[in-house]
């Protein structure tokens, strides 16, 4: 698995996930800058993703559909920030339509990527999203909510297992 | 598609914002208390209490039913674990990716 950690960040609300593989830093930056290598992954394999536009430079835009399995078509779009090949890249992706407006009232996502050589031939790959529902991801990790409904709900646990002992 | 309800999910969480209302689920997770028992627990109005209740019960994250005089609040658990599915989501949307990417880069080296 290429996946080597995760980590969400409750101040900045945020979720970081680095990967490592076995290529050279060009080659991983190559995926994302090839809009024929960038549809083989971005979509799921139910959704599979077709790149329409490709500019990725500041201030450019990708624009992107993904056809689901009853052939509907969900358009979408990236507006890069920061663009510094072959390392770092940051953009925004949301949902829109066909000529790559934004839909309104969407939650978009901002991504960031840093691609770092990581030695013995091997790239290490750092994506962090930013949760797309304002203080949703904040408010969900710092409130405790999944702890105390485990504690409301698991309180029988302890007596059954204070029988068993 | 990834994105199911936005506006269900801002409610969930707009909900799950106040203090005070996260300790009415909690409450109203392990018993089925009443409006006007819950209202014992703040140094606030019962109409106070009442109104977090009705926020909690738009978000689908409690339901009420109605015993004689009093209103009975239960915690939706399924709902709560429905908000907690935003944040997983998020996380196995960019795991599938970053597993793709990897046999993608695998097939190029080739």
């Amino acid at each position: 698995m290429s996946v080597v950690g995760v980590a969400p960040d409750r101040e900045a609300r945020t979720l970081t996930m680095t990967a490592e593989y076995d290529a050279p830093v060009e080659q991983v930056w190559r995926l994302w800058a090839d809009p024929r290598l960038l549809e083989r992954w971005w979509g799921p394999p139910t959704y599979p993703a077709t790149v329409h536009e490709h500019d990725l430079r500041p201030g450019g835009r990708v624009v992107y559909s993904m056809t689901g399995p009853e052939g509907d078509t969900h358009y979408g779009w990236w507006r890069p920030g920061r663009v510094d090949p072959p390392t770092g890249l940051e953009l925004e992706d949301g949902f829109g339509d066909a000529d790559g407006t934004p839909a309104e009232g969407m939650p978009t996502t901002r991504v960031r990527v840093d691609i770092a050589d990581a030695g013995g031939g091997r790239t290490r790959m750092t994506v962090t999203s930013t949760f797309p529902s304002a203080e949703a991801m904040d408010q969900m990790l710092q409130m405790g909510m999944a702890e105390g409904m485990r504690e409301a709900l698991g309180q029988t646990y302890p007596l059954l297992e204070g029988s068993a002992a | 598609m990834v994105v199911s309800q936005p506006e269900r999910a801002d409610r969930v969480f707009a909900a799950l914002s106040d203090p005070t209302r996260r300790d009415i689920l909690r409450r109203a997770a392990v018993g089925e208390p009443s409006v006007s028992a819950l209202a014992r627990h703040y140094a606030m109005s019962f109409a106070a209490v009442q109104k977090h209740v009705a926020t909690l019960e738009r978000a689908g994250l409690v339901a009420k039913r109605r015993r004689g005089r009093e209103q009975l609040v239960s915690t939706r658990v399924e709902a709560v674990r429905e908000a907690r599915h935003e944040l997983e989501a998020l996380e196995r949307l960019w795991r599938d990716r970053l597993a793709r990417f990897g046999e993608v880069l695998e097939e190029e080296q080739r």
